[in-house]
């Protein structure tokens, strides 16, 4: 049964693409959160619109619809109620919009930390409320409380944690974020395009091309616009590119943690490499606005492949040493091994993406499901594994760089010949919507444009969502002292997150 | 392990010959630094970051330059977990109405003499993000800037050019 003849809707909106979006009503709405909390749908994405709620959603048999509350009276069913993974998404929502989820069991602001001048600034703006931030109490004795950030020691984006320990070990860490919240939707509404293809590739910098890539194919599924083949693959070169870079930056930096500094000092090697050709090639180190609506900007010659093949072959003998290195270091798999474990069940309940759902058992990868070009035609693994911890999420990043070195090979062998652009023309309001599998997850972006090619709405939805809470659940029982680790393990985005 | 070890023994240094310092940061600073001020110091700075509503793209080029290719601390310069031991505060992204408030806690508590250098774009006057009713500005709107790195993100030479650039200043080797 398809996810429109299960909720019994009939009401489509003819100009969403390239998945469907039906209008619900009450029964509707309920339904889908029937199938949330009954575990055969993933909750994708919540999301608020002029009058309106939306959820994304994936069935089991991976089939993707928007559904759409219209509320408005200002009020829809809450869905955190029943499902828990909805609860940020909606505290967002009525911190940014106003919109009141009916039902709900945490009424607290999210994003909104008490410093803006307005309330509700994408709905009905009001003077803002500025009541204590009540964290959620733990009880018994002996218990004491760290309050850490939002100003961390090292080099990181700021968030607050409110930890619980009884001695050393965490009773509870609760997290607080927002605090690099931009108003990065408010910026994209009336937007030009190409500004907001800019805003979205700053959305969380470390994913530029991802974000890049995800807004413009939403935007071309909504024009219904095809980018020559040669910019598809330029796009997924540049998105394996920073795959690697990513992943060689993390992996060192999660053995830093563990106190193995010969590991970063070896992976920041081979991550440098990396951006150094990333510039030679596309002009940017973090090849920020390389991807734009309708292609790619700029091409990639001769000098460039020879570049990337030279790139491949130094990782390509490098690599396994380091890989070497991490397997037969006792020291370290001593800190990595059933540390910060994520259940498998709730990587499931929460549709973490990412290395974090894949390596407590959610197989789960963008480029799959749903898919997009030219992934289909290249050959390449999606690594799983199940114990959920720091050691497992750590293999599936090595596993990752070997797909995305035979990814850059494959590609540079077929890259099509022809222009890498196209223009982009709105000939009448339309809605488009595209997932991207960045390093740390599946992004989603979701947007309306108006005839005047401007935008009316866009919302980006990080893997992070559904990433952070599940760092709360993995850092219980462990002792405070592991949370750099679990947390870079994590690596979740504030930016991303906050927007 | 050990094969890793020897093996950076015998090969070349990756590290690269350090730029020259900006020419226009060198302009910028000699308004902002005093001679007094730099003579309290040796050669050698402390660093602390605040990332005051920056996309993470500027961190990551900051953390670029602890790599073997830019090995910042040769030149006396390092960064460090505390504010109070710090001299020169490093602060990126458009200021943040919800990261203000922090940012200036970290500032006021530097000891004197202390340093601001604002990094990246969205630094100086908040950027792309400038307008917006969650961003305040850019970090002169908050604190007193003593040098600006221009760049989304700037690259890591470009930003070893602003930070020798300082340390020129402190050295007295220039007016
Ligand atoms: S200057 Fe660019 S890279 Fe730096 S925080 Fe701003 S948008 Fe991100």
């Amino acid at each position: 049964m398809t996810i429109l003849d299960t909720i019994g809707s009939t009401q489509t909106v003819g100009s969403h693409r390239p998945w469907p979006r039906a209008v619900v009503d009450d029964a509707g709405w309920a339904r889908a959160i029937d199938e949330f909390a009954a575990g055969r749908w993933t909750l994708s994405g919540l999301w608020a619109d002029v009058d309106a709620v939306h959820m994304a959603v994936i069935s089991g048999a991976n089939e993707i619809a928007v559904l759409t509350y219209q509320c408005s009276n200002g009020r829809f069913p809450s869905v955190a109620a029943r499902h828990p993974p909805a609860m940020r998404l909606e505290r967002a929502i009525f911190s940014l919009f106003g919109y009141e989820p009916v039902g709900t069991p945490d009424r607290r602001p999210w994003l909104d930390l008490g410093f803006w001048d307005v309330a509700h600034p994408l709905g009905k703006r009001g003077a803002p409320q500025r009541e204590p931030y009540a964290f959620l109490p733990a009880e018994g004795d002996a218990l004491h409380q760290v309050p850490v950030g939002p100003v961390h020691a090292g080099i990181i984006e700021p968030g607050h944690f409110r930890f619980t320990a009884n001695g050393e070990f965490v009773v509870r860490v609760e997290e607080r974020l927002g605090y690099v919240h931009k108003g990065i939707e408010s910026l994209m509404a009336g937007a030009t395009i190409e500004r907001g293809a800019q805003l979205a590739g700053r959305a969380s910098g470390d994913s530029t091309v991802a974000y890049a890539s995800a807004f413009a194919r939403a935007v071309e599924a909504a024009t219904q616009i095809t980018p020559p083949a040669r910019a598809l693959y330029l796009r997924a070169l540049m998105a394996e590119l920073e795959r690697l870079a990513n992943h060689f930056g993390d992996i060192g930096a999660i053995c830093n943690d563990a106190s193995f500094a010969l590991m970063h000092a070896q992976t920041g090697i081979l991550r440098e490499r990396t951006l150094r050709a990333t510039e030679a090639c596309f002009g940017h180190r973090l090849m920020m606005d390389a991807v734009v609506p309708g292609g790619v900007a700029r091409d990639l010659n001769a000098d460039g492949e020879a570049q990337l093949r030279g790139l491949l072959a130094e990782l390509r003998a490098r690599f396994p040493r380091l890989i070497e290195l991490y397997d037969n270091t006792a020291s370290l798999q001593d800190r990595t091994v059933t540390t910060g474990i994520v259940k498998p069940e709730y990587a499931r309940q929460f549709g973490a993406g990412g290395y974090i759902g894949r390596a407590a058992g959610r197989n789960f990868d963008a480029r799959r499901t749903p898919g997009y070009a030219p992934y289909a035609e290249l050959s390449f693994d999606v690594p799983v594994l199940a114990a959920g911890d720091v050691n497992a999420r750590v293999w599936i990043r090595i596993r990752e760089v070997e797909q995305s070195l035979s990814l850059i090979e494959q590609i540079l062998e077929r890259l099509p010949p022809g222009g890498v652009a196209t223009a982009i023309a709105v000939s009448g309001p339309c809605e488009g919507m595209a997932y991207a599998e960045a390093f740390r997850g599946d992004v989603l972006v979701w947007l309306r444009l108006g005839d005047d090619n401007r935008i009316r709405r866009c919302h980006l939805r990080d893997a992070s969502w559904f990433q952070w809470p599940l760092l709360e659940t993995a850092i219980e029982n462990n002792i405070i002292a592991d949370f750099p680790l679990c947390n870079k393990s994590f690596n979740c985005s504030y930016s991303g997150h906050d927007l | 392990m050990r094969r890793s070890l020897i093996e950076g023994l015998t090969t070349g240094a990756l590290t690269e010959p350090a730029p020259q310092p900006d020419e226009a940061a060198l302009a910028e600073l000699a308004q902002s630094t005093n001679r007094a001020a730099r003579t309290r110091l040796g050669r050698s700075l402390s660093i602390r970051h605040v990332d005051a509503g920056s996309c993470n793209g500027c961190e990551l080029e900051l953390h670029a330059l602890s790599n073997a290719f830019y090995d910042l601390e040769r030149f006396g310069l390092r960064f460090v977990a505390s504010p109070r031991h710090a001299d020169v505060l490093t602060v990126t992204g458009p200021v943040t109405r919800n990261m203000r408030e922090a940012l200036l806690r970290t500032y006021d508590a530097m000891p004197d003499p202390k340093w601001v250098l604002a990094i990246g774009g969205c630094a100086r006057g908040g950027g792309l993000f400038a307008g917006s009713y969650a961003v305040v500005g850019g970090v002169s709107d908050v604190i007193p800037v003593d040098l600006h790195i221009d760049g989304c993100p700037p690259s890591p030479t470009a930003l070893l050019r602003g930070l020798l650039a300082l340390l020129q200043r402190q050295d007295g080797s220039a007016v």
